[in-house]
């Protein structure tokens, strides 16, 4: 059956809801307005709104009242509408949702998650378009999850849910129309990435929204005689290491593709550790394609320009090959 | 009828009172003595208050404090052994030595920090009580914090939130007109603080906090009508810091005079008067309570002396819950 990533988060929530009461959502106009991006479009009549609650524009309140919930023994789902705004929410999921188990010595878990739209590609300018996952990932006490595929979309939410820790879900926003099948087989893991397109020639890891970018970048290369294979991290933190590393020491060529900015990156610490412990095993330097250094702009050349493309994918992967 | 609590309502009211004064007495001569390290900041002349509210707690009310928490912890109930070893960072600390002075928890009390952000506990309180109200406990939220909270964001976010939806906070103000050095009328332009959280269509009325007969009446009402669901309920309690802010502050923003004009009106001298004046109390029987309180630091400097330093090999812990 086809399904769009929307509507597999969707039915991911409602499926939630239905098999634990402790489970309840807040955010921004995810209720009466149905969701900024109609995630949870139809959720408020279902569940009134006791459990499917929207919130004032308060960012920090409503996260930190799902962090003293979770405390308390609820399982709160909270939306927030993009990346950028979580920054006014930042202090409670640092200081307090990433602190509070390790500040206690451990009596105190916060079994939390936050889901937000993350990347650009919609014209929407430099606050609401970046992608912050990657940094969130440089924060102990917090998991990093990046859904690519409506199964993904499907299959993430219940383990986040069952984690005692909080997990923070990053949803390119460009995915939410996304289609493809739902899978019957069993459920791969949440902390392990996936070999989405095996070869042989290159290894290309990433994550999200550049996940398609890189699967088309590989077919294109197919035409050059070069068969790239494309790792889905699926999880920033923890990063899987065993399954890049194995695909690398095969390759001996490692390209990261990274919808966020080069430096102090989430590519940079994947490069790292590549040279850290595959170093012998590479023919080439790890190969880099980030978003430009520059806040996303309004006009669509402009945007384009800034962020990886499949295009873009395909020349880094030819000069990660053409280096001896 | 007396205006304030009698026999043996008012002689539990002093020991509690006594027991943080000389606890933490003791602990400035253990901070000069190096067995207590990090920042530290005393409740020394605040005493009355966190005596009096949590006079009116339950054992399983929450609690949720700020980083000048030690009196909040021991009249919640948590032994004096337990926080004096946090503070010495032993294994067998209320936190597991993790947390130290600031950062003083206990699952079992239900005391949920020691919070060092300034109005980071504010939001917590909000969803330690959304939880309650969600699955229909009888229980209250006090959350203390100081007036210097009052300037940050999410004590506005929070106000509205409670009042918005009706939590069962008992928000507990501790004004002692200073934030850090910053006097109240330098940093706000309206200091009634009681009149901005009426602004919230929230009950909110000033105690003078110096007044551990009034702060234990206000508290009685204001527990009563949070447990019984008209919402939050907003104490302003207008008392005055003795000691430094930390044990680093060389008090440059406020005169001599100023303090001992307040030491005057000290929680203690006072209210034993008041029990004096009133055949409450004997000379015999206030011998009693500081000797047994004496004995009671000691026997917690004692027990945080023979307690355990966790080995390095441990530093990772509880970063994640520990899955067996």
């Amino acid at each position: 059956m086809t399904i769009t990533c929307r509507e597999a988060m969707r039915q991911a929530i409602r499926e939630a809801m239905l098999a634990d009461d402790r489970v309840f959502m807040m955010g921004e106009d995810i209720g009466a307005y149905g969701g900024c991006f109609a995630v949870s479009k139809g959720l408020l009549d279902e569940f009134g709104p006791e459990r499917i609650r929207d919130t004032p524009l308060s960012e920090s309140a409503f996260v930190g009242a799902g962090i003293g919930a979770a405390m308390a023994g609820m399982r709160p789902i909270v939306e927030i509408m993009t990346a950028n705004f979580s920054l006014l929410a930042l202090d409670q999921i640092m200081n307090n949702a990433a602190t509070l188990r390790h500040m206690s010595g451990g009596q105190v878990g916060v079994p939390l998650v936050i889901r937000m739209a993350t990347g650009g590609g919609r014209q929407l300018a430099a606050q609401h378009s970046h992608s912050l996952e990657g940094w969130y990932a440089h924060i102990p006490g917090i998991k990093v999850l990046v859904p690519a595929t409506p199964d993904d979309f499907r299959g993430m939410l219940q383990p986040a849910l069952d984690d005692p820790d909080p997990v923070l879900i990053f949803e390119n926003a460009l995915l939410y129309n996304a289609e493809g099948e739902l899978s019957d087989g069993p459920f791969t893991p949440v902390d392990r990435a996936l070999v989405r397109r095996p070869g042989s020639d290159l290894t290309i890891i990433t994550y999200g929204g550049s996940l398609a970018k890189a699967l088309a970048a590989a077919e294109q290369l197919t035409a050059d005689g070069i068969d790239a294979e494309v790792i889905d991290l699926r999880s920033l933190r923890p990063l899987d290491d065993d399954t890049y590393l194995a695909s690398v020491r095969r390759t001996h060529r490692a390209l990261v593709v990274d919808e966020g900015w080069r430096s102090g990156s989430i590519s940079a610490e994947i490069s790292a550790r590549i040279t850290e412990q595959a170093f012998f095993d590479l023919d080439a330097p790890v190969g880099r394609l980030c978003s430009a250094e520059v806040p996303v702009p309004y006009p669509k050349q402009l945007e384009d320009a800034a962020l990886p493309s499949a295009e873009g994918v395909v020349a880094a992967a030819r000069e990660v090959l053409a280096d001896a | 009828m007396t205006l304030y609590p009698t026999g043996a309502d008012g002689r539990a009211l002093l020991r509690t009172m006594i027991m943080i004064r000389r606890f933490e007495e003791r602990c400035a001569e253990l901070y000069t003595e190096t067995k207590i390290r990090g920042f530290m900041h005393l409740y020394i002349g605040e005493e009355a208050v966190a005596a009096g509210v949590c006079a009116h707690l339950a054992p399983d009310d929450n609690v949720v404090a700020t980083y000048r928490e030690h009196g909040h912890a021991l009249a919640h109930g948590v032994s004096a052994r337990a926080i004096m070893a946090e503070m010495f960072g032993k294994v067998e600390g209320c936190s597991g030595g993790r947390g130290g002075s600031m950062h003083l928890f206990s699952a079992e009390h239900r005391l949920f920090g020691g919070n060092a952000i300034v109005g980071g506990g504010l939001p917590i309180a909000v969803g330690l009580a959304l939880a309650d109200r969600m699955r229909g406990e009888q229980r209250v939220t006090a959350c203390f914090f100081g007036e210097g909270a009052v300037a940050e964001g999410e004590f506005h976010e929070c106000m509205n939130l409670a009042a918005l939806w009706r939590l069962p906070v008992l928000f507990c103000c501790e004004n002692n007109l200073y934030a850090m050095g910053t006097a109240l009328a330098r940093s706000e332009s309206e200091t009634d603080i009681a009149i901005k959280a009426s602004a919230y269509e929230m009950t909110s009325w000033s105690v003078d906090g110096m007044d551990v007969a009034a702060v234990e009446r206000a508290a009685e009402r204001a527990v009563l009508a949070v447990r019984g669901g008209v919402g939050p309920v907003f104490l302003e309690l207008r008392t005055y810091r003795f000691r430094a802010h930390s044990m680093y502050d060389p008090e440059l923003y406020r005169s001599k005079e100023e303090v001992a004009g307040w030491r005057t009106h000290d929680p203690i001298d006072t209210f034993i008067a008041t029990l004096r004046a009133a055949g409450e109390l004997d000379d015999d029987t206030l011998a009693e309570i500081e000797s047994e309180v004496v004995a009671e630091v000691d026997d917690a400097v004692a027990f945080a002396d023979a307690g355990t330093f966790e080995p390095a090999e441990d530093l990772t812990r509880h970063v994640y819950a520990e899955v067996e």
